[in-house]
């Protein structure tokens, strides 16, 4: 009997929690999603945004840097970073003439109602690593949004 | 259709309804874990190593975590037991995380049994990082007094509680409702988390109990290596934790609780496992002299996507 409520509980929580996730991703096309969370950036406080990278002149923070944008952030914005399903390009030029500052701070804080959490779990080291790597990336046009195969149309 | 209402027919039908569950536990866990890992592509997770307190780190949105954790203890006055509970983590938004528990336990020379499931579920009230960060807990568990996972320990549970043989222990339920306020803060590398916890049986003679969890971690360095490698010095965090009960609105304090420190280490592989290890030991004559507990997680990302396809007829 317990174990029939939690299976039940489980699937209903699955149906619900997938179509909540649906409605997010489906209820505002890309070009929106992506607009809107660089619109982010103009909230970057000055103090924050005027910051350094300490780790600018480290040779190793590139590829530290590589390693862990493939680890913990290309599952959203795309191996190449150039942007996915749920979130958007990082060779965009908003986020290429973002001061280091500016990409530290919302790495540190999130877009968390856009869909980004918090990566302060990340060492503060490690987030500037991610920083160095975000500033070399060649700069491109946002991507474009990406085609969602609908039935009803 | 006859229908046997008697003791000895409802204590045969319950024995028989636990030893399904019980199966259906113990072989379902690791074929879901499978099947999960066939549809969707493992996530890199960064887990803190505590076990009883929680900082204010939730799933990544869309992102499943699939975590099985077991607890050894030994128990004075009775046998010593192994309790396991599966948990499946959803990140359902980048602000709210929910999650199923489903718990079981071992008691040496004693039985096997299925002692319930939680349904937790964890809201970020804020947009950003603060100075302290809260998160509000809620959970709701139907669980027998069997249940040993002691994932909290609250109000006045001791460790006579657990020396009951597994057949009367079961016979108690609980529908419980608990509340947490989690607090916690990441500065230079060092997390401090602090979780007051508030629990009501549904019963409405049962009063409110209390406990809290006090936890403090950092990883081993701050900075990446440029490899990709397992045993780096960043994939391991090492913390301690301190939990106990703080009585109930009727008897609120230290008297008859229990209280346990527990060092704790987590090592984060790159390819998406996790495992922890902590022992934990008991501060007073009324908490279990060890608790062993260790764990393996996985993370599966785009698990809500998954799902939102397969509801809507997508590929």
């Amino acid at each position: 009997m317990l174990l029939d409520t939690a299976i039940a509980a489980l699937v209903a929580g699955g149906a619900i929690l997938g179509f909540a996730q649906s409605k997010d991703a489906a209820g505002s096309p890309m070009d929106h999603l992506h607009h809107s969370h660089y619109v982010e950036f103009a909230k970057v406080p000055e103090t924050a945004r005027s910051r350094m990278n300490p780790l600018v002149n480290d040779p190793d923070a590139l590829l530290a840097g590589r390693k862990l944008f493939e680890q913990h952030c290309a599952e959203c914005h795309g191996d190449t970073a150039a942007g996915g399903r749920r979130a958007p390009s990082l060779r965009a030029e908003e986020v290429q003439q973002a001061t280091p500052g500016t990409l530290f701070w919302i790495l540190t804080n999130g877009v968390v109602r856009q869909g980004m959490p918090v990566w302060s779990k990340l060492p503060e080291p490690q987030r500037w690593q991610i920083v160095t790597f975000l500033k070399s990336l060649t700069p491109s046009p946002p991507a474009a949004p990406a085609v969602v195969f609908d039935h009803a149309h | 259709m006859i229908c046997d209402d008697s003791p000895e027919a409802h204590k045969e039908n319950w024995g028989s309804r636990h030893a399904l569950n019980n199966l259906l536990f113990t072989r379902s866990a690791p074929l879901m874990l499978l099947l999960i890992a066939f549809l969707v592509r493992s996530a890199s997770a960064q887990e803190s190593p505590y076990i009883v307190t929680y900082d204010h780190y939730l799933e990544e949105p869309g992102n499943l975590e699939v975590e099985y954790f077991s607890n050894f203890g030994t128990q004075r006055g009775g046998n010593d037991f192994h309790a396991y509970w599966l948990e499946l983590e959803y990140g359902a938004t980048a602000w709210w995380t929910t999650e199923l528990y489903l718990d079981g336990q071992t008691t040496f020379n004693d039985s096997t049994i299925f002692t319930g499931f939680r349904w937790e579920n964890r809201i970020n009230p804020f947009r950003r990082e603060h100075f302290v960060n809260p998160v509000l807990y809620m959970e709701y568990e139907q669980i027998s007094e069997a249940d040993k996972i002691m994932k909290e320990v609250e109000g006045h549970d001791v460790e006579a509680d657990h020396a009951d043989p597994n057949a009367i222990a079961r016979q108690g339920h609980n529908h419980e409702v608990e509340f947490k306020l989690l607090l916690s803060k990441t500065f230079k590398g060092w997390n401090v988390a602090v979780n007051q916890l508030a629990t009501k049986n549904l019963l409405p003679s049962d009063p409110w109990e209390f406990g809290y969890a006090i936890g403090v971690s950092r990883p081993l360095a701050l900075k990446a290596s440029a490899n990709r490698c397992n045993f780096c010095p960043e994939n391991f965090i090492a913390g301690i934790e301190l939990f106990g009960g703080l009585g109930d609105t009727q008897d609120f304090g230290l008297h008859q609780t229990s209280h346990y420190l527990a060092p704790a280490a987590a090592w984060n592989l790159p390819s998406g496992w996790a495992l922890r290890l902590s022992p934990g030991f008991g501060l007073n004559d009324n908490s279990h002299r060890l608790l062993l507990r260790w764990g393996l997680s996985r993370e599966f990302s785009g698990f809500g996507e998954m799902v939102t396809n397969l509801f809507e007829g997508r590929r």
